[in-house]
């Protein structure tokens, strides 16, 4: 016994030692994943997840930012807004060269902000306000806006808003633009092959204007489709970094007992993710408010995350997580865990157990997108069952799954993750506001849900200034909506980012390893 | 070259010729067929590039359907593909931003050496273990062998992938656990052929037991129902070695139910090579197939269906051209 605990205790010293020791070191092959495939290895013209993955090791954006989300220099080393926040000035970093060679300059920067604008289905909400970049010199860059966007400097890392080289994207149809999938940019990675289907590699950028950084050689980026074969790929040291819970949460054990291996939760503030349900408010049962409470009162945010999530994910019973702590609302959910009172909201509501225990039934579809929400849809089906409520769930394909939810609004109740995204005008505004109620766009106003105090209450907020009023008007709008029920926030889940112990500094910020990685080193 | 041989290469280009001048109809009929299948599937390449991004507004949804001619009526989509096919072009790829024929053609050398590997292993290795089994039939060897091929047959490949890799490559670390070449070694030549074939063991032997477990049954139960006959007799009492028997005259009348059997699995086998490709992280066309349903990338699927369609004519033709030279009295039409 005691030999363990000083084992233990020699452990712990040596792997809190070792960061004092080692120096970033150069040199070195990183194998990291990313899965599925990206449709293309630039986030100009497409915001999928794996796009992101693998944007920001090339190009960069203006603003970089640290864990507390707040904005670093990038390519922009300073930058300030007009007092009616309607001009955003950007002084750039000088000396900065693109792969091939050609001197970074601020008609890169005007060009890619409007392509961005134009053709990246984020970005045509987020600059939706800017309506022109002025260049008055090389090294500046002027955002002309048509009315204030106080979430516009949370956007303008590389992965939302990448800047691309003007010189070879001028003049051609930027969607299909061939650099997409061979980018040049200005980061610390240079684009060398992509195999599809297998791997990306990305080269040293031995002219980056961060020296000396970056310290790997070499970035492997590997394509394995299955979640078992990932688990095998990090046993076998072939690969060393993967980010958003790679591996099945169930196999976690295997990673704990591993001496080679580690568990990372820093490195995902940009865009935490909030699970959720979400009501069809045009279901006669779930347009009760009464119903809704009672399926708040059911559900015990507790087995969801110690079973659901095996533990890593934190209550968070509103649309604002508690990562983004400046507007995040930390008041209690109104419903707690009480399913005697859910059943007393059923009774009241007009819908008694009937004969068989049933008091109605509802069909549930989780959203197909790893096994974490399946196991949502099978604990809500007891939780309710206990209630009275009969659930079926019902299982398809992703794009079935959208369909059936966004453009036929053929569902009951769903339950699924949503990112804040980098703001919450950006991530949050869209699941609420009326004017975002439209079938057919995935991932919007999905509810129905319509109440004009909020709408103003988020097109205000939208559009204030001052930061504590800002956070007080998103504060307002988050006590309404837990307690009107157009959805049931859940729990924010803790993302897992694994990893061999030989890479170090690759979570750092808040992008962590959507983020350029100059800073990971291997031992 | 002599006479003979280029009047059986002739023979064998002709039957070809014939063979797809006579499957083309069906091809096409094929094609369309699922073109129009799979408009019943609900969501398109839009909804999924909109899904993945996490949002997106209607304007941006409307000019992705517009750039891939997607708002088009069904009947006139089809039309445009066949026009396109017509002209050798498979069209472009929403979700991968690339020419259809190039992302096919990048994978199906990687998809033919695995499956051409796996039916070579499953095909010998059913042979020799099938024979094995006929002679000993009824014997210990015969039944261990018997539970073995039942084992294989009846559990799932990606499962005996998965432990292959576990007992090869995490314990033992024989084998590497995925990917069909070492990245980044930049090898050539021989050392480069050395390194595709240590990747591919693991995926070719997880692929070909399934079937070289088919093939042993049927091989077993072929010899023994021929080791029956009279001529087998007959040449028994000539004399000759009881091996030779086996082989020049009992194995080689089975080599025909078990060579139409391969030859029709062949298609299965595209099937099954999507799962191993996935487990093993093989770069081929099954995986791709299998990626171009879940973003309903159809124009990729079609194009995967008309090659592997072709694929199925050419493993019959040569099926037929082998049988043929198997049994001189089955005459190639």
């Amino acid at each position: 016994m005691k030999k363990t605990y000083l084992c233990a205790l020699a452990m712990s010293v040596l792997t809190f030692s070792l960061p004092a020791f080692s120096q970033p070191h150069q040199g070195g092959t990183l194998n990291m994943l990313v899965e599925p495939e990206p449709p293309m290895l630039l986030s100009v013209a497409n915001s999928s997840g794996s796009t992101v993955k693998v944007t920001a090791k090339v190009v960069e954006g203006l603003l970089t930012y640290d864990n507390s989300l707040n904005p670093k220099p990038l390519l922009a080393t300073s930058w300030s807004v007009s007092k009616d926040g309607k001009e955003y000035t950007f002084k750039l970093r000088k000396g900065v060269k693109w792969h091939d060679g050609k001197p970074f300059t601020s008609a890169d920067v005007a060009f890619s902000i409007l392509a961005v604008k134009k053709y990246n289905s984020r970005g045509a909400s987020t600059f939706a306000n800017v309506t022109d970049v002025k260049t008055p010199d090389a090294y500046t860059a002027v955002f002309v806006l048509s009315k204030p966007a106080p979430y516009l400097l949370a956007a303008l890392s590389a992965t939302e808003a990448p800047i691309i080289p003007k010189h070879l994207y001028e003049g051609t149809d930027i969607p299909t633009n061939p650099y997409n999938n061979a980018p040049v940019g200005t980061g610390p990675f240079k684009f060398k092959e992509w195999k599809r289907g297998s791997y990306i590699v990305y080269e040293r950028n031995p002219d980056y204007w961060d020296k000396p950084k970056p310290y790997i050689d070499r970035l492997v980026v590997k394509i394995i489709p299955d979640a078992a074969a990932r688990m095998i790929a990090f046993e076998t040291g072939e690969l060393d970094l993967a980010g958003e819970t790679p591996v099945p949460l169930a196999d976690l054990d295997r990673v704990k007992n591993n001496l080679k291996l580690g568990i990372e939760t820093r490195g995902y503030s940009y865009g935490p993710t909030q699970t959720r349900i979400e009501f069809n408010l045009d279901n006669p049962y779930l347009k009760n408010l009464k119903v809704r409470q009672a399926i708040a009162h059911a559900i015990n945010r507790e087995v969801l995350k110690s079973t659901v999530w095996y533990g890593y994910a934190v209550d968070s019973p509103t649309p604002i997580t508690p990562e983004l702590a400046k507007y995040h609302d930390s008041t209690p959910s109104p419903y707690e865990f009480n399913p005697k009172k859910a059943e007393q909201l059923l009774d009241e509501a007009g819908f008694p157990r009937g004969a068989n225990g049933v008091r109605f039934k509802l069909v549930h579809d989780a959203m197909p997108y790893g096994d974490g929400f399946k196991r949502v849809g099978e604990y809500l089906k007891s939780a309710l069952g206990k209630v009275g409520i009969e659930v079926t769930l019902r299982t398809q394909d992703f794009p079935a799954y959208i369909k059936r939810v966004y453009t036929d609004r053929d569902f009951d109740f769903t339950n699924h993750s949503i990112s804040n995204l980098s703001d919450p005008t950006v991530g949050v505004q869209r699941l609420y506001w009326s004017k975002s109620f439209k079938p057919g766009v995935a991932f919007g106003n999905g509810s129905h849900y319509s109440n004009p105090e909020v709408d103003k209450l988020l097109e205000q907020a939208a559009e204030e200034q001052d930061p504590a009023k800002r956070a007080e008007l998103f504060k307002k709008f988050q006590r309404i909506v837990e307690v009107e029920l157009p959805d049931v926030n859940l729990v924010q889940l803790r993302r897992l980012t694994i990893y061999n112990k030989r890479v170090h500094d690759h979570s750092i910020d808040a992008q962590g390893l959507n983020g350029s990685l100059a800073d990971a080193y291997i031992e | 070259m002599s006479e003979k041989t280029l009047k059986s290469i002739r023979r064998v280009g002709y039957a070809l010729w014939r063979a797809a001048l006579r499957a083309l109809p069906s091809v096409v009929g094929i094609l369309i067929v699922v073109f129009l299948l799979l408009q019943m599937v609900p969501g398109d390449a839009a909804d999924v590039l909109a899904g993945e991004s996490g949002g997106a507004t209607a304007d941006t949804l409307a000019a992705l359907r517009a750039r891939f001619g997607l708002d088009h009526p069904i009947l006139l989509q089809l039309l445009a593909y066949l026009n396109n096919l017509a002209h050798f072009n498979l069209g472009y790829s929403i979700r991968y931003n690339a020419s259809v024929l190039d992302l096919i053609l990048g994978r199906l050398p990687h998809t033919l050496v695995l499956m051409a590997a796996a039916q070579v292993v499953a095909v010998f290795g059913g042979l020799v273990v099938g024979a094995l089994m006929a002679a000993r039939a009824g014997k210990w060897t015969d039944r261990l062998l018997s539970l073995v091929s039942l084992v294989f047959y009846s559990t799932p490949s990606f499962w005996i992938g998965l432990m292959s890799l576990i007992v090869f490559s995490v314990w033992l670390g024989w084998f590497p656990s995925g990917g069909n070449i070492t990245i980044g070694a930049d090898l050539h030549g021989w050392a480069y052929i050395v390194d595709y074939l240590r990747h591919a063991v693991l995926p070719v032997l997880s692929l070909g037991f399934f079937f070289l477990s088919i093939y042993a049954r049927l091989t077993r139960s072929a010899m023994l129902e021929i080791a029956r006959q009279d001529f087998v007799r007959t040449a028994h009492a000539k004399g000759l070695h009881p091996l030779r028997v086996i082989v020049r005259h009992v194995l080689r009348c089975a080599l025909l139910p078990v060579t139409t059997v391969a030859g029709m699995h062949f298609g299965a086998m595209l099937g099954g090579a999507a799962v191993i490709e996935t487990v093993f992280s093989w770069p081929g066309l099954g995986r791709l197939a299998l990626e171009a349903v879940l973003a309903r990338d159809f124009s990729v699927l079609m194009g995967i269906l008309l090659f592997s369609s072709f694929l199925v004519i050419l493993t019959n033709v040569l099926v037929d051209v082998l049988q043929a030279w198997l049994d001189p009295r089955i005459k190639l039409a």
